[in-house]
């Protein structure tokens, strides 16, 4: 079978914010750039980012990017690589002004500066007073920085595949990447995108999780085919969850309600925060009241017929404060759920929200592997950012108002790290490995060559049983026994998978086929998550043991890396920042 | 293809017709209710699984112009913030709005 080659100088993989602010660096650059995107670029997730993107502006209360530094080192609970941190920091106010000239409309003060609002986690002066360090363009941040970055890209003649799905990476004979397999969802074609260089993103894999914020497109496929290159994955235990999603459906209810008096109340009607933080109660951090509720759950004090959720109660604030100072919210619970919180409690569970871990990378967006001594080698041509990747500057903990920097922050140093590349590899590789085009072609025939068994399995049916099981054994609530049932749980599934067959095999617009492919992706990254926070014996930022419930220095100052085949091995963390002093690890209060 | 420009709209009449009826195509209509919010993902994928089949013309037609909107516009008409002023579209959207029966 012969498959049309396109060449390019560099294949983008994901059209959110990530991928678009690289492309726009190359495109400008004139260099030949082509974007894939499974779903029409301003659909991408980064849309659903309401908060808005930290920098140091101190436009509204003192502020410098070493302070800003601090708090992403802490909040990461010290996992974060304080290089890339420094850099990200540094970078930050620049970028915000970038953004701002290219035609995001960032609310503005009385005095004509950038608004700028707080968010939990920021600090002035090292962990003193709040600081303000949130630029927002009203709350529609991400889907102003999406449209114009897409604006900005069609200007500067990027190349767009819209709605072609990638299937995995290519390679020369040395192991350099060079570009992909992608399928035209519309036509089922497959086409080869031969590139230079290749940059990977594709988002975070909330799809994992039954209760989850993410968008349905958010299948982690870009760490999946990661994998399946040979490239491990890095810190996937380290998931964030928010305490308080819409039951059953993952929609975030923001901490605005609790800050308003909301409060808690579990099956007997018991305030149970109280027990958990007696000073800070339901206004605790996330984890603290992620764990309080996933405890609840668990120890049979969950509302409801089946006690699987807790209660949120805001109805004793009144009808005034509601409608008042929670219109949005209650907008949400009435659409998603048809009760009206005034006079009925909110239904709630932690919902899966950031996907902390990803494809190992440098601070110029190289992805990186371990050789023998643990070192980082360049996995030459191939780059990744954004939430797909590690960089790591989230550590085990993202701060609110920090993806939306990273993605911009990061995609540009990729971009101008790739423009170098170009200039010194200006005729490149060329000869692309026919084993990996054959692996690649027949990863994509599989599930048409399958034809029905005995099974009843459904993609629909075991990516519902997939997300159930990382909800039950691999969510907030974290034990030996109940990670290890996870783990033999999602590794049946695995096999399981070999059963199941698609019924349709037409070629045009078969969205089902895609939907196998996202699948198969998910049952990779679900592994990668259960075997990481069953190896990691202590308790960091989002992953929390309930059996080793402290944090460990000593042993676990490190970065996990898992590997297609289950092998797990660790790294260091990079303790050194670019300029300045290294903080070191301290008990993390707020 | 944006789904719009395969609209021809009749301006006379305000009769729209479809360049090709594959634009009712079942899994691309699905597709494009694969959005970058879960909030519209479950309703316009809902929507299109329980009530699609039962649409008049007219409102099926309605419903496919929706999904060309922007997703932060459609947001807000899904939470019922924001109501947009062709009548038709309004009226798809309260439908997406209306829980379907159990
Ligand atoms: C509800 C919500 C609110 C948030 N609010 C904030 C906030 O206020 N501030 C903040 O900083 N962060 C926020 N975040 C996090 C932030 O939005 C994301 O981390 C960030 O937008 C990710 O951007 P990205 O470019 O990495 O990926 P995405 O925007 O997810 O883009 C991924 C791209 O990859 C493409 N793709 C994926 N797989 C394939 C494939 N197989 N083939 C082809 N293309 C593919 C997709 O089509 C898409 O174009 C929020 C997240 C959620 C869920």
């Amino acid at each position: 079978m012969t498959i049309p080659v396109r060449k390019f100088d560099t294949l983008v993989i994901g059209a959110g914010g990530g991928g678009l602010r690289a492309a726009l660096q190359l495109a400008q650059a004139e260099a030949n750039v082509a974007v894939v995107s499974k779903v029409f670029p301003t659909r991408s997730h980064t849309v659903a980012a309401q908060g808005g993107m930290n920098a140091a502006l101190a436009n509204v209360s003192p502020d410098n990017w070493h302070w800003h530094m601090y708090d992403t080192v802490k909040g990461g609970d010290f996992l974060g690589d304080q290089d890339a941190i420094e850099y990200m920091c540094r970078a930050a106010p620049r970028l915000v002004v970038e953004l701002e000239h290219i035609g995001v409309p960032f609310s503005r003060l009385d005095n004509g500066k950038i608004y700028q609002r707080p968010f939990g986690g920021q600090s002035q002066n090292f962990g003193g007073e709040q600081a303000a360090r949130t630029c927002a363009a009203a709350d529609r941040t991400g889907h102003a920085i999406l449209h114009a970055l897409y604006q900005q890209n069609i200007r500067a003649k990027t190349h767009f595949f819209d709605e072609y799905f990638a299937i995995d990476l290519i390679r020369d004979n040395d192991g350099c990447i060079l570009g992909a397999l992608v399928l035209e969802i519309e036509t089922g074609e497959p086409l080869i995108i031969q590139a230079k260089t290749t940059l990977i993103a594709t988002g975070g894999a909330g799809q994992l999780f039954r209760t989850n914020t993410n968008a349905r497109i958010n299948t982690g496929d870009g760490m999946a085919m990661a994998l399946r290159a040979g490239i491990p994955l890095q810190d996937m235990e380290f998931f964030q969850f928010h305490p308080t999603g819409i039951a059953g459906k993952g929609m975030l209810i923001s901490e605005a309600v609790r800050g308003e008096g909301g409060y808690l109340v579990n099956g007997d009607g018991e305030r149970f925060m109280e027990r958990y933080a007696p000073n800070a109660r339901d206004l605790a951090s996330r984890d603290v009241v992620s764990r309080a509720v996933a405890t609840e759950i668990h120890e049979g004090r969950g509302c409801g017929p089946n006690k699987d959720y807790i209660l949120l109660k805001v109805d004793h604030l009144g009808a005034d404060v509601i409608r008042k100072r929670l219109p949005g919210i209650r907008d949400m619970v009435m659409t998603f759920l048809h009760i009206d919180p005034i006079n009925q409690p909110i239904p709630i569970f932690p919902t899966a929200h950031y996907t902390m871990g990803g494809i190992p990378t440098n601070r110029f967006g190289q992805v990186v592997v371990p050789q023998q001594q643990g070192a980082e080698d360049i996995v030459p041509g191939l780059y990744a950012v954004g939430e797909c990747a590690c960089v790591s500057v989230h550590g085990a903990n993202r701060l609110g108002g920090n993806s939306l920097l990273d993605i911009v922050v990061f995609g540009r140093a990729a971009g101008n790290h790739i423009i170098e590349y170009l200039k010194e590899n200006r005729y490149g590789r060329t000869v692309v490995a026919q084993h990996s085009i054959d692996t690649a072609l027949a990863h994509l025939a599989r599930w048409d060559q399958r034809s029905q068994g005995v099974s009843n399995e459904t993609v629909d049916g075991l990516r519902n049983e997939l997300k159930a099981v990382m909800d039950h054994y691999c969510g907030v609530f974290r034990t030996e026994d109940v990670l290890r049932t996870g783990l033999d749980k999602v590794l049946k599934i695995e096999q399981r998978l070999q059963n199941v067959y698609l019924k349709d095999h037409s070629k045009i617009f078969n969205t089902a086929r895609i939907e196998a492919f996202e699948l198969e992706n998910l049952v990779d990254l679900a592994l990668a998550t259960v075997a990481s926070a069953l190896a990691r014996k202590e308790s960091r930022g989002a992953h929390m043991r309930m059996d080793y419930p402290q944090r460990d220095d000593v042993k676990w100052l490190k970065h996990s890396l898992f590997f297609k085949g289950g092998q797990l091995d660790y790294k260091p963390v990079r303790m050194k920042p670019l300029t300045v002093e290294g903080f070191s690890p301290k008990p993390r209060v707020y | 293809m944006s789904l719009r420009a395969a609209f021809s709209a009749r301006e006379s009449t305000g009769e729209i017709l479809f360049e090709s009826e594959s634009m009712l195509d079942r899994p691309r209509l699905y597709w494009q209710c694969r959005r970058g919010m879960l909030e519209l993902d479950i309703l316009l994928q809902g929507f299109l699984d329980a009530k699609f089949d039962v649409l008049t013309t007219v409102e099926q037609h309605a419903f496919i112009e929706l999904l060309d909107y922007p997703d932060a516009i459609l947001l807000e008409y899904m939470l019922g913030r924001m109501i947009p002023t062709d009548q038709r579209i309004a009226n798809v959207v309260t439908q997406i709005r209306t829980p379907v029966a159990s």
